[in-house]
Protein backbone atom coordinates (compact mmCIF):
# COMPACT_ATOMS: atom_id res chain seq x y z
CA UNK A 1 0.00 0.00 0.00
CA UNK A 2 0.92 3.48 -0.87
CA UNK A 3 1.78 5.67 1.77
CA UNK A 4 -0.98 8.44 0.50
CA UNK A 5 -3.54 6.16 2.17
CA UNK A 6 -1.51 5.43 5.17
CA UNK A 7 -0.37 8.87 6.56
CA UNK A 8 -3.67 9.57 6.88
CA UNK A 9 -4.45 9.47 10.85
CA UNK A 10 -5.32 7.04 12.79
CA UNK A 11 -7.18 3.41 11.70
CA UNK A 12 -5.90 4.87 8.29
CA UNK A 13 -3.55 2.30 8.29
CA UNK A 14 -5.36 -0.49 8.99
CA UNK A 15 -6.76 0.06 5.41
CA UNK A 16 -6.48 0.42 1.51
CA UNK A 17 -8.28 2.30 -0.83
CA UNK A 18 -9.27 0.65 -4.03
CA UNK A 19 -9.97 2.88 -6.87
CA UNK A 20 -11.19 2.85 -10.39
CA UNK A 21 -11.91 6.04 -12.55
CA UNK A 22 -14.16 6.77 -15.30
CA UNK A 23 -12.56 9.81 -17.66
CA UNK A 24 -14.62 11.04 -19.92
CA UNK A 25 -12.92 12.93 -22.44
CA UNK A 26 -14.39 15.03 -25.28
CA UNK A 27 -12.79 14.14 -28.51
CA UNK A 28 -11.37 17.21 -31.05
CA UNK A 29 -13.39 16.94 -34.15
CA UNK A 30 -14.93 19.93 -35.81
CA UNK A 31 -18.39 18.10 -36.08
CA UNK A 32 -20.41 15.93 -33.73
CA UNK A 33 -20.58 12.83 -33.38
CA UNK A 34 -24.33 11.97 -35.09
CA UNK A 35 -24.85 15.00 -36.88
CA UNK A 36 -23.02 18.38 -38.65
CA UNK A 37 -23.13 20.55 -36.30
CA UNK A 38 -20.33 22.45 -35.15
CA UNK A 39 -18.45 21.66 -31.95
CA UNK A 40 -16.73 25.20 -31.47
CA UNK A 41 -16.85 26.28 -27.72
CA UNK A 42 -18.01 29.10 -26.41
CA UNK A 43 -20.83 29.87 -28.91
CA UNK A 44 -23.79 31.78 -28.32
CA UNK A 45 -26.19 29.38 -26.62
CA UNK A 46 -28.27 27.36 -29.07
CA UNK A 47 -26.86 28.03 -32.22
CA UNK A 48 -25.45 25.15 -33.04
CA UNK A 49 -28.20 22.68 -32.86
CA UNK A 50 -30.34 20.95 -35.50
CA UNK A 51 -33.27 18.46 -36.06
CA UNK A 52 -30.61 15.46 -34.81
CA UNK A 53 -29.05 16.55 -31.66
CA UNK A 54 -32.50 17.82 -30.56
CA UNK A 55 -34.18 14.98 -30.53
CA UNK A 56 -36.76 15.82 -33.31
CA UNK A 57 -39.07 12.65 -34.77
CA UNK A 58 -38.01 11.32 -37.62
CA UNK A 59 -34.85 12.13 -37.64
CA UNK A 60 -31.83 9.61 -38.10
CA UNK A 61 -28.05 10.27 -36.90
CA UNK A 62 -24.97 9.47 -39.09
CA UNK A 63 -21.95 8.26 -37.26
CA UNK A 64 -18.71 11.19 -37.41
CA UNK A 65 -15.46 8.97 -38.82
CA UNK A 66 -13.08 11.09 -37.06
CA UNK A 67 -14.72 9.92 -33.47
CA UNK A 68 -14.60 6.33 -35.00
CA UNK A 69 -10.71 7.06 -35.64
CA UNK A 70 -9.91 9.17 -32.78
CA UNK A 71 -11.50 6.14 -30.43
CA UNK A 72 -9.46 3.41 -32.34
CA UNK A 73 -5.89 5.63 -32.13
CA UNK A 74 -7.01 6.07 -27.97
CA UNK A 75 -7.25 3.01 -27.50
CA UNK A 76 -4.14 1.20 -29.74
CA UNK A 77 -1.73 4.24 -27.91
CA UNK A 78 -3.10 2.83 -24.47
CA UNK A 79 -2.72 -0.89 -25.74
CA UNK A 80 -6.58 -2.11 -26.34
CA UNK A 81 -7.37 -4.44 -28.46
CA UNK A 82 -9.60 -2.93 -31.13
CA UNK A 83 -12.98 -4.79 -30.99
CA UNK A 84 -13.71 -6.23 -35.28
CA UNK A 85 -17.11 -5.27 -34.41
CA UNK A 86 -18.53 -2.94 -32.39
CA UNK A 87 -22.35 -1.20 -32.15
CA UNK A 88 -24.10 1.33 -30.21
CA UNK A 89 -26.60 1.24 -27.42
CA UNK A 90 -29.41 3.45 -26.00
CA UNK A 91 -29.03 4.64 -22.58
CA UNK A 92 -32.60 5.57 -21.23
CA UNK A 93 -32.71 8.37 -19.09
CA UNK A 94 -35.06 11.08 -18.27
CA UNK A 95 -32.98 15.05 -17.53
CA UNK A 96 -33.68 17.89 -19.45
CA UNK A 97 -30.59 18.46 -21.03
CA UNK A 98 -31.15 14.93 -22.84
CA UNK A 99 -33.22 16.27 -25.48
CA UNK A 100 -34.02 12.38 -26.61
CA UNK A 101 -34.95 10.86 -23.51
CA UNK A 102 -31.61 8.20 -24.25
CA UNK A 103 -28.21 8.69 -24.75
CA UNK A 104 -26.43 6.97 -27.74
CA UNK A 105 -23.95 5.34 -25.55
CA UNK A 106 -21.85 2.03 -26.32
CA UNK A 107 -23.18 -1.34 -24.00
CA UNK A 108 -21.77 -4.55 -24.91
CA UNK A 109 -19.38 -4.37 -27.64
CA UNK A 110 -17.29 -1.21 -26.69
CA UNK A 111 -14.77 0.28 -29.71
CA UNK A 112 -11.48 -0.97 -27.46
CA UNK A 113 -10.99 -3.08 -24.50
CA UNK A 114 -8.44 -4.26 -22.18
CA UNK A 115 -5.36 -1.96 -22.64
CA UNK A 116 -3.18 -0.21 -19.85
CA UNK A 117 -1.36 2.57 -19.21
CA UNK A 118 1.89 2.72 -16.94
CA UNK A 119 2.38 5.65 -13.87
CA UNK A 120 5.58 6.30 -11.86
CA UNK A 121 4.41 6.47 -8.66
CA UNK A 122 7.88 7.20 -5.73
CA UNK A 123 10.12 5.84 -8.23
CA UNK A 124 8.04 2.56 -8.85
CA UNK A 125 6.49 2.14 -12.19
CA UNK A 126 3.14 0.80 -12.27
CA UNK A 127 0.82 -0.54 -14.62
CA UNK A 128 -2.94 0.77 -14.39
CA UNK A 129 -5.53 -1.75 -16.74
CA UNK A 130 -8.28 0.45 -18.90
CA UNK A 131 -10.72 -1.93 -18.96
CA UNK A 132 -12.91 -0.25 -21.59
CA UNK A 133 -13.11 2.61 -24.03
CA UNK A 134 -16.08 3.48 -25.21
CA UNK A 135 -17.92 6.31 -27.65
CA UNK A 136 -20.87 8.22 -26.79
CA UNK A 137 -22.56 11.58 -27.37
CA UNK A 138 -22.64 14.09 -24.34
CA UNK A 139 -25.18 16.30 -22.77
CA UNK A 140 -26.53 19.61 -22.99
CA UNK A 141 -25.83 22.05 -20.05
CA UNK A 142 -27.44 23.47 -17.40
CA UNK A 143 -27.21 26.98 -16.07
CA UNK A 144 -29.02 26.83 -12.89
CA UNK A 145 -27.57 30.13 -11.84
CA UNK A 146 -29.67 33.58 -11.78
CA UNK A 147 -33.43 32.04 -12.91
CA UNK A 148 -35.22 31.68 -9.77
CA UNK A 149 -37.18 29.16 -9.59
CA UNK A 150 -35.91 28.00 -13.22
CA UNK A 151 -33.05 26.40 -14.67
CA UNK A 152 -31.60 27.07 -18.38
CA UNK A 153 -30.26 24.37 -21.45
CA UNK A 154 -27.76 25.03 -23.63
CA UNK A 155 -27.88 22.15 -26.34
CA UNK A 156 -24.75 23.30 -28.13
CA UNK A 157 -22.97 20.65 -26.28
CA UNK A 158 -25.82 18.35 -27.01
CA UNK A 159 -24.45 15.50 -29.52
CA UNK A 160 -20.51 16.37 -28.96
CA UNK A 161 -18.57 13.15 -29.20
CA UNK A 162 -17.00 11.88 -26.36
CA UNK A 163 -14.52 8.77 -25.32
CA UNK A 164 -15.29 6.79 -21.64
CA UNK A 165 -12.02 5.68 -21.09
CA UNK A 166 -12.30 3.31 -17.97
CA UNK A 167 -9.83 1.83 -15.87
CA UNK A 168 -9.46 -1.13 -13.60
CA UNK A 169 -9.69 -1.22 -10.09
CA UNK A 170 -6.18 -1.16 -10.28
CA UNK A 171 -5.61 2.55 -8.26
CA UNK A 172 -4.50 2.25 -4.66
CA UNK A 173 -3.71 5.88 -3.67
CA UNK A 174 -5.30 9.51 -4.60
CA UNK A 175 -1.49 10.03 -5.60
CA UNK A 176 -1.75 6.93 -8.44
CA UNK A 177 -5.06 8.32 -9.36
CA UNK A 178 -3.76 11.97 -10.01
CA UNK A 179 -0.34 10.83 -11.65
CA UNK A 180 -2.71 8.26 -14.40
CA UNK A 181 -4.95 11.59 -14.92
CA UNK A 182 -1.84 13.15 -16.07
CA UNK A 183 -0.37 10.60 -17.60
CA UNK A 184 -3.85 9.95 -19.71
CA UNK A 185 -4.19 13.52 -20.23
CA UNK A 186 -0.61 13.70 -22.09
CA UNK A 187 -1.29 10.69 -23.70
CA UNK A 188 -4.49 12.30 -24.88
CA UNK A 189 -2.82 15.77 -26.02
CA UNK A 190 -0.18 14.00 -27.61
CA UNK A 191 -2.76 12.07 -29.83
CA UNK A 192 -4.77 15.24 -30.86
CA UNK A 193 -7.52 13.68 -29.46
CA UNK A 194 -8.63 16.06 -26.55
CA UNK A 195 -7.42 18.90 -25.56
CA UNK A 196 -7.23 18.10 -21.84
CA UNK A 197 -8.91 21.31 -20.53
CA UNK A 198 -10.68 19.93 -16.87
CA UNK A 199 -12.16 23.92 -16.04
CA UNK A 200 -13.61 23.85 -19.55
CA UNK A 201 -15.32 20.21 -18.95
CA UNK A 202 -13.43 18.87 -22.52
CA UNK A 203 -11.52 16.07 -20.11
CA UNK A 204 -14.16 14.88 -17.24
CA UNK A 205 -13.50 11.98 -14.49
CA UNK A 206 -15.58 10.36 -12.15
CA UNK A 207 -14.26 8.12 -9.58
CA UNK A 208 -15.31 4.42 -8.18
CA UNK A 209 -13.99 4.32 -4.19
CA UNK A 210 -13.83 1.64 -1.67
CA UNK A 211 -11.90 0.44 1.55
CA UNK A 212 -10.64 -2.70 2.76
CA UNK A 213 -8.62 -3.83 5.53
CA UNK A 214 -5.26 -4.61 4.45
CA UNK A 215 -4.79 -7.78 2.69
CA UNK A 216 -8.77 -8.55 2.24
CA UNK A 217 -9.49 -9.38 -1.57
CA UNK A 218 -12.56 -8.64 -1.58
CA UNK A 219 -13.70 -5.46 -2.66
CA UNK A 220 -15.72 -3.15 -0.38
CA UNK A 221 -18.64 -1.72 -1.16
CA UNK A 222 -17.93 1.67 -3.15
CA UNK A 223 -19.03 5.19 -3.66
CA UNK A 224 -19.31 6.86 -7.02
CA UNK A 225 -17.53 10.55 -6.70
CA UNK A 226 -18.62 12.69 -9.61
CA UNK A 227 -18.56 16.45 -10.84
CA UNK A 228 -14.12 16.29 -9.94
CA UNK A 229 -13.68 19.08 -12.29
CA UNK A 230 -10.38 20.10 -12.05
CA UNK A 231 -6.60 18.85 -12.37
CA UNK A 232 -6.27 19.99 -8.64
CA UNK A 233 -9.21 18.01 -7.41
CA UNK A 234 -8.62 14.60 -8.10
CA UNK A 235 -6.36 14.26 -5.08
CA UNK A 236 -8.20 15.85 -3.09
CA UNK A 237 -11.75 14.62 -3.77
CA UNK A 238 -10.38 10.71 -3.05
CA UNK A 239 -8.54 11.44 0.39
CA UNK A 240 -11.84 12.93 1.50
CA UNK A 241 -13.61 10.41 0.06
CA UNK A 242 -11.63 7.39 1.39
CA UNK A 243 -11.11 9.52 5.14
CA UNK A 244 -14.70 9.42 5.06
CA UNK A 245 -15.23 5.33 4.27
CA UNK A 246 -12.67 4.86 7.00
CA UNK A 247 -14.19 7.02 9.32
CA UNK A 248 -17.91 4.83 8.75
CA UNK A 249 -16.28 1.98 9.67
CA UNK A 250 -13.97 3.07 12.16
CA UNK A 251 -17.16 3.85 13.94
CA UNK A 252 -18.96 0.27 13.15
CA UNK A 253 -20.96 1.92 10.06
CA UNK A 254 -21.19 0.34 6.48
CA UNK A 255 -20.32 2.36 3.40
CA UNK A 256 -23.17 2.51 0.88
CA UNK A 257 -23.29 2.11 -2.12
CA UNK A 258 -24.23 5.53 -3.47
CA UNK A 259 -23.27 8.62 -6.21
CA UNK A 260 -21.73 11.46 -4.29
CA UNK A 261 -20.79 15.01 -5.47
CA UNK A 262 -17.26 16.53 -4.43
CA UNK A 263 -17.95 20.20 -3.55
CA UNK A 264 -14.56 21.97 -4.43
CA UNK A 265 -15.96 24.72 -1.80
CA UNK A 266 -15.75 23.04 0.92
CA UNK A 267 -13.12 19.92 -0.36
CA UNK A 268 -16.08 17.33 0.80
CA UNK A 269 -18.56 14.88 -1.11
CA UNK A 270 -22.14 14.49 -0.31
CA UNK A 271 -24.56 12.03 -1.34
CA UNK A 272 -26.79 12.72 -4.33
CA UNK A 273 -29.96 10.44 -3.35
CA UNK A 274 -31.73 11.74 -6.15
CA UNK A 275 -29.60 9.38 -8.86
CA UNK A 276 -30.82 6.54 -6.89
CA UNK A 277 -33.52 4.78 -8.60
CA UNK A 278 -32.69 6.47 -12.56
CA UNK A 279 -29.68 4.05 -12.26
CA UNK A 280 -32.07 1.43 -14.51
CA UNK A 281 -31.04 2.44 -17.41
CA UNK A 282 -32.58 -0.17 -19.78
CA UNK A 283 -29.71 -0.62 -22.63
CA UNK A 284 -30.48 -2.15 -25.52
CA UNK A 285 -29.10 -1.87 -29.40
CA UNK A 286 -29.60 0.98 -31.20
CA UNK A 287 -32.30 0.66 -33.86
CA UNK A 288 -31.16 3.70 -35.80
CA UNK A 289 -27.15 3.15 -36.67
CA UNK A 290 -25.76 0.21 -38.07
CA UNK A 291 -22.37 -1.69 -37.09
CA UNK A 292 -19.06 -0.79 -36.48
CA UNK A 293 -16.45 -3.14 -38.43
CA UNK A 294 -13.01 -2.38 -37.69
CA UNK A 295 -10.96 -4.36 -40.45
CA UNK A 296 -7.44 -4.60 -40.17
CA UNK A 297 -6.53 -2.54 -43.01
CA UNK A 298 -7.76 0.79 -41.23
CA UNK A 299 -6.62 -0.21 -37.83
CA UNK A 300 -3.76 -0.34 -39.41
CA UNK A 301 -3.47 2.68 -41.01
CA UNK A 302 -4.22 4.66 -38.11
CA UNK A 303 -1.92 2.70 -36.50
CA UNK A 304 0.79 4.11 -38.93
CA UNK A 305 -0.33 7.47 -38.13
CA UNK A 306 0.18 7.15 -34.62
CA UNK A 307 2.38 10.15 -33.09
CA UNK A 308 5.38 9.14 -30.99
CA UNK A 309 4.28 8.97 -27.39
CA UNK A 310 5.69 10.55 -24.06
CA UNK A 311 7.16 7.50 -22.58
CA UNK A 312 9.51 7.21 -26.39
CA UNK A 313 10.21 10.49 -26.72
CA UNK A 314 11.49 10.42 -23.06
CA UNK A 315 13.35 7.74 -23.79
CA UNK A 316 14.53 8.93 -26.86
CA UNK A 317 15.46 12.44 -25.31
CA UNK A 318 17.65 10.77 -22.60
CA UNK A 319 19.60 7.86 -25.03
CA UNK A 320 20.24 10.15 -28.16
CA UNK A 321 20.34 13.61 -26.45
CA UNK A 322 22.43 12.77 -23.23
CA UNK A 323 19.25 14.96 -21.30
CA UNK A 324 19.25 14.12 -17.60
CA UNK A 325 15.42 12.45 -16.71
CA UNK A 326 14.46 15.85 -14.86
CA UNK A 327 15.04 17.62 -18.14
CA UNK A 328 13.04 14.55 -20.47
CA UNK A 329 10.03 14.85 -17.94
CA UNK A 330 9.87 18.48 -18.05
CA UNK A 331 9.71 18.29 -22.22
CA UNK A 332 7.88 15.71 -22.67
CA UNK A 333 5.17 16.86 -20.47
CA UNK A 334 3.44 18.88 -23.09
CA UNK A 335 3.62 17.89 -26.90
CA UNK A 336 4.14 21.01 -28.32
CA UNK A 337 7.15 22.00 -25.87
CA UNK A 338 9.14 18.57 -27.24
CA UNK A 339 8.25 19.74 -30.78
CA UNK A 340 9.67 23.30 -29.66
CA UNK A 341 12.78 21.52 -28.07
CA UNK A 342 13.26 19.08 -31.22
CA UNK A 343 13.12 22.04 -33.33
CA UNK A 344 15.55 24.07 -31.60
CA UNK A 345 17.84 21.04 -31.23
CA UNK A 346 17.33 19.98 -34.98
CA UNK A 347 18.36 23.79 -36.07
CA UNK A 348 22.16 23.26 -34.72
CA UNK A 349 21.34 24.12 -30.37
CA UNK A 350 23.50 22.05 -28.22
CA UNK A 351 21.06 19.29 -26.68
CA UNK A 352 21.12 20.14 -23.02
CA UNK A 353 21.83 23.92 -23.52
CA UNK A 354 18.45 24.03 -24.99
CA UNK A 355 17.39 22.17 -22.33
CA UNK A 356 18.56 24.67 -19.88
CA UNK A 357 16.98 27.39 -21.85
CA UNK A 358 13.33 26.74 -22.26
CA UNK A 359 13.50 25.14 -18.65
CA UNK A 360 14.64 28.13 -16.74
CA UNK A 361 14.30 31.37 -18.98
CA UNK A 362 11.42 30.68 -21.64
CA UNK A 363 8.96 29.11 -18.98
CA UNK A 364 9.75 32.38 -16.40
CA UNK A 365 9.09 34.41 -19.76
CA UNK A 366 6.09 32.43 -20.63
CA UNK A 367 4.50 31.78 -17.14
CA UNK A 368 5.01 35.30 -16.29
CA UNK A 369 2.55 36.38 -18.67
CA UNK A 370 0.67 33.03 -18.51
CA UNK A 371 1.36 32.21 -22.16
CA UNK A 372 2.10 28.23 -23.41
CA UNK A 373 4.90 27.79 -25.98
CA UNK A 374 2.15 27.83 -28.57
CA UNK A 375 2.21 31.57 -28.24
CA UNK A 376 6.23 31.88 -27.91
CA UNK A 377 7.36 35.15 -29.83
CA UNK A 378 10.60 33.18 -29.66
CA UNK A 379 10.80 30.62 -32.79
CA UNK A 380 13.14 27.25 -31.89
CA UNK A 381 15.50 28.24 -34.60
CA UNK A 382 16.16 31.49 -32.59
CA UNK A 383 16.83 30.28 -29.77
CA UNK A 384 19.31 27.42 -31.82
CA UNK A 385 21.33 30.94 -33.79
CA UNK A 386 21.53 32.69 -30.13
CA UNK A 387 23.45 29.90 -28.20
CA UNK A 388 25.92 29.45 -31.47
CA UNK A 389 26.64 33.39 -30.11
CA UNK A 390 27.63 32.19 -26.98
CA UNK A 391 29.54 29.37 -28.54
CA UNK A 392 31.39 30.86 -31.12
CA UNK A 393 32.31 33.88 -28.10
CA UNK A 394 30.05 36.59 -29.69
CA UNK A 395 28.18 37.08 -26.05
CA UNK A 396 28.89 36.53 -22.73
CA UNK A 397 26.46 33.66 -21.02
CA UNK A 398 25.58 36.56 -19.12
CA UNK A 399 25.08 38.94 -21.82
CA UNK A 400 22.72 36.23 -23.17
CA UNK A 401 19.84 36.58 -20.68
CA UNK A 402 19.69 40.24 -21.76
CA UNK A 403 19.34 39.23 -25.30
CA UNK A 404 16.69 36.30 -25.15
CA UNK A 405 14.86 39.14 -23.02
CA UNK A 406 14.85 41.39 -25.81
CA UNK A 407 14.01 38.10 -28.51
CA UNK A 408 10.97 37.52 -26.17
CA UNK A 409 9.92 40.85 -26.37
CA UNK A 410 10.20 42.12 -29.94
CA UNK A 411 10.83 38.87 -31.74
CA UNK A 412 14.42 39.98 -33.23
CA UNK A 413 16.86 37.54 -34.03
CA UNK A 414 20.05 37.67 -31.70
CA UNK A 415 22.41 38.70 -34.14
CA UNK A 416 19.81 41.94 -34.74
CA UNK A 417 19.92 42.74 -31.26
CA UNK A 418 23.93 42.51 -30.72
CA UNK A 419 24.63 44.45 -33.29
CA UNK A 420 21.77 47.34 -32.58
CA UNK A 421 22.75 47.46 -28.71
CA UNK A 422 26.70 46.84 -29.28
CA UNK A 423 26.74 44.19 -27.30
CA UNK A 424 29.77 42.01 -29.07
CA UNK A 425 31.88 40.13 -26.42
CA UNK A 426 35.01 42.20 -26.03
CA UNK A 427 37.25 39.17 -26.44
CA UNK A 428 40.81 41.49 -27.64
CA UNK A 429 42.78 40.34 -24.62
CA UNK A 430 44.66 43.90 -24.88
CA UNK A 431 41.73 45.86 -24.60
CA UNK A 432 40.56 43.88 -21.62
CA UNK A 433 43.85 43.91 -20.36
CA UNK A 434 43.93 47.55 -20.28
CA UNK A 435 40.70 47.82 -18.46
CA UNK A 436 41.77 44.98 -16.20
CA UNK A 437 44.93 47.58 -15.24
CA UNK A 438 42.54 50.19 -14.49
CA UNK A 439 40.47 48.79 -12.07
CA UNK A 440 43.85 47.18 -10.25
CA UNK A 441 45.49 50.91 -10.11
CA UNK A 442 42.24 52.42 -8.79
CA UNK A 443 42.18 49.81 -5.92
CA UNK A 444 45.49 49.85 -4.50
CA UNK A 445 43.87 48.57 -0.85
CA UNK A 446 42.22 45.56 -2.46
CA UNK A 447 44.98 44.64 -3.72
CA UNK A 448 46.90 44.41 -0.83
CA UNK A 449 44.37 42.25 0.65
CA UNK A 450 44.05 39.56 -1.81
CA UNK A 451 47.42 39.61 -2.14
CA UNK A 452 47.51 38.70 1.84
CA UNK A 453 45.06 36.01 1.03
CA UNK A 454 41.22 37.10 0.73
CA UNK A 455 40.52 35.72 -2.07
CA UNK A 456 36.94 36.11 -2.03
CA UNK A 457 37.96 39.93 -3.47
CA UNK A 458 38.76 38.15 -6.76
CA UNK A 459 34.83 38.84 -7.14
CA UNK A 460 34.89 42.33 -6.52
CA UNK A 461 37.67 42.84 -9.46
CA UNK A 462 35.37 40.62 -11.93
CA UNK A 463 32.20 43.13 -10.90
CA UNK A 464 34.25 46.44 -11.41
CA UNK A 465 35.62 45.45 -14.95
CA UNK A 466 32.56 44.14 -16.18
CA UNK A 467 30.65 47.11 -14.69
CA UNK A 468 33.45 49.67 -16.42
CA UNK A 469 33.04 47.20 -19.97
CA UNK A 470 29.43 46.86 -19.71
CA UNK A 471 29.28 43.11 -18.68
CA UNK A 472 31.09 42.89 -22.75
CA UNK A 473 34.24 41.67 -21.46
CA UNK A 474 35.17 37.64 -22.45
CA UNK A 475 34.40 36.38 -18.44
CA UNK A 476 36.95 33.66 -18.81
CA UNK A 477 39.42 36.28 -20.00
CA UNK A 478 38.70 38.63 -17.17
CA UNK A 479 39.44 35.37 -15.06
CA UNK A 480 42.58 34.52 -16.30
CA UNK A 481 44.23 38.19 -16.40
CA UNK A 482 43.06 38.89 -12.86
CA UNK A 483 44.54 35.97 -11.80
CA UNK A 484 48.17 36.32 -13.44
CA UNK A 485 47.94 39.96 -12.71
CA UNK A 486 46.97 39.73 -8.98
CA UNK A 487 49.72 37.08 -8.43
CA UNK A 488 52.49 38.87 -9.27
CA UNK B 1 -42.97 -14.48 -18.25
CA UNK B 2 -45.46 -11.96 -16.14
CA UNK B 3 -45.01 -8.04 -15.92
CA UNK B 4 -45.49 -7.32 -12.10
CA UNK B 5 -47.54 -4.05 -10.91
CA UNK B 6 -44.67 -3.11 -9.07
CA UNK B 7 -42.57 -3.35 -11.84
CA UNK B 8 -45.05 -1.31 -14.27
CA UNK B 9 -44.81 1.28 -11.34
CA UNK B 10 -41.07 1.06 -11.42
CA UNK B 11 -40.92 1.60 -15.46
CA UNK B 12 -43.72 4.10 -14.71
CA UNK B 13 -41.22 6.12 -13.06
CA UNK B 14 -38.83 5.85 -14.53
CA UNK B 15 -40.80 7.47 -17.50
CA UNK B 16 -42.14 10.25 -15.42
CA UNK B 17 -45.43 8.91 -15.78
CA UNK B 18 -47.64 9.09 -13.23
CA UNK B 19 -50.76 6.08 -13.32
CA UNK B 20 -53.53 5.75 -11.51
CA UNK B 21 -54.94 2.12 -10.03
CA UNK B 22 -56.56 1.52 -12.72
CA UNK B 23 -54.25 2.87 -15.65
CA UNK B 24 -51.17 0.73 -13.83
CA UNK B 25 -53.54 -2.31 -14.37
CA UNK B 26 -54.60 -1.70 -17.15
CA UNK B 27 -51.32 -0.91 -18.84
CA UNK B 28 -49.77 -3.88 -17.08
CA UNK B 29 -52.55 -6.40 -19.12
CA UNK B 30 -51.19 -4.82 -22.10
CA UNK B 31 -47.42 -5.27 -21.60
CA UNK B 32 -48.17 -8.95 -20.36
CA UNK B 33 -50.68 -9.32 -24.31
CA UNK B 34 -47.19 -7.86 -25.81
CA UNK B 35 -44.46 -9.80 -24.45
CA UNK B 36 -46.75 -12.87 -24.60
CA UNK B 37 -46.93 -11.93 -28.25
CA UNK B 38 -43.47 -11.36 -28.67
CA UNK B 39 -42.55 -14.90 -26.56
CA UNK B 40 -44.04 -16.49 -29.81
CA UNK B 41 -40.24 -16.11 -30.92
CA UNK B 42 -38.73 -17.70 -29.01
CA UNK B 43 -40.31 -20.94 -30.71
CA UNK B 44 -38.18 -20.87 -33.10
CA UNK B 45 -35.07 -23.11 -33.89
CA UNK B 46 -31.90 -20.36 -34.37
CA UNK B 47 -29.48 -22.76 -33.23
CA UNK B 48 -27.66 -22.31 -36.61
CA UNK B 49 -28.85 -18.20 -37.10
CA UNK B 50 -26.04 -15.52 -35.91
CA UNK B 51 -27.12 -13.23 -33.34
CA UNK B 52 -27.60 -9.54 -35.03
CA UNK B 53 -28.88 -6.34 -33.45
CA UNK B 54 -29.92 -5.58 -37.00
CA UNK B 55 -31.64 -6.91 -40.08
CA UNK B 56 -29.79 -4.48 -43.12
CA UNK B 57 -26.55 -6.15 -44.04
CA UNK B 58 -24.83 -2.81 -43.65
CA UNK B 59 -21.94 -2.32 -41.61
CA UNK B 60 -19.89 1.30 -41.47
CA UNK B 61 -22.35 3.89 -42.29
CA UNK B 62 -20.42 7.07 -41.91
CA UNK B 63 -20.31 10.66 -42.66
CA UNK B 64 -17.00 12.75 -42.64
CA UNK B 65 -16.42 15.73 -40.58
CA UNK B 66 -17.33 18.64 -41.76
CA UNK B 67 -19.49 21.10 -40.35
CA UNK B 68 -23.30 22.02 -41.62
CA UNK B 69 -25.19 25.03 -40.78
CA UNK B 70 -26.99 24.85 -37.91
CA UNK B 71 -30.53 26.00 -36.93
CA UNK B 72 -31.21 29.40 -35.74
CA UNK B 73 -31.59 29.51 -32.02
CA UNK B 74 -34.89 30.97 -32.49
CA UNK B 75 -35.32 28.36 -34.93
CA UNK B 76 -34.35 25.58 -32.49
CA UNK B 77 -36.97 26.99 -29.80
CA UNK B 78 -39.45 27.42 -31.60
CA UNK B 79 -40.99 23.81 -30.24
CA UNK B 80 -40.13 24.32 -26.79
CA UNK B 81 -42.74 24.78 -24.00
CA UNK B 82 -41.26 27.96 -22.37
CA UNK B 83 -38.09 28.99 -24.01
CA UNK B 84 -36.47 32.47 -23.54
CA UNK B 85 -34.62 34.25 -25.90
CA UNK B 86 -31.98 32.31 -26.18
CA UNK B 87 -32.52 29.05 -23.55
CA UNK B 88 -34.67 26.15 -23.26
CA UNK B 89 -36.35 27.30 -19.63
CA UNK B 90 -37.15 23.93 -17.28
CA UNK B 91 -38.22 24.02 -13.59
CA UNK B 92 -35.07 24.52 -11.30
CA UNK B 93 -33.01 21.32 -11.42
CA UNK B 94 -32.10 20.83 -7.79
CA UNK B 95 -29.14 18.34 -7.13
Amino acid sequence: MKSGVRSQGSGAGKYEAVIGLEVHAQMLTDTKIFCGCSTKFGSEPNTQTCPVCIGMPGVLPVLNRKAVEFAVRTGLALNCKISPYSRFARKNYFYPDLPKGYQISQYELPICEGGYVEIVVDGDVKKIGITRIHMEEDAGKNIHEGGGSYSFVDLNRAGVPLMEIVSEPDIRSPKEAAEYMKKLRTSLRYLGVCDGNMEQGSLRCDANVSIRPVGQKEYGIRAEVKNINSFKFVEKALEYEIKRQIKVVEEGGRVIQETRLFDSATGTTHSMRSKEEAHDYRYFPEPDLVPIKADAKWINEIKDALPELPDAKREMFVSEYGLPEYDADFLVSERSLAIWYEDAVKAGGQPKAVSNWMMVELMKLLNDENKTIEDCPVKPLQLARMLKLIDNGTISGKIAKTVFEDMYRTGKDAEIIVREKGLIQISDSSEIEKTVDEVIAKNPKEVERIKAGDEKLLGFFVGQIMKATKGKANPQMVNDLLKKKLQQ
Amino acid sequence: MKITKEEVEHIARLSKLYLSEKEAEMFGEQLNKIIGYVEHLNSIDTSNTEPTSHVIPLNNVMRNDSPVLSLPAKEALRNAPDPTKKFYRVPKIIE
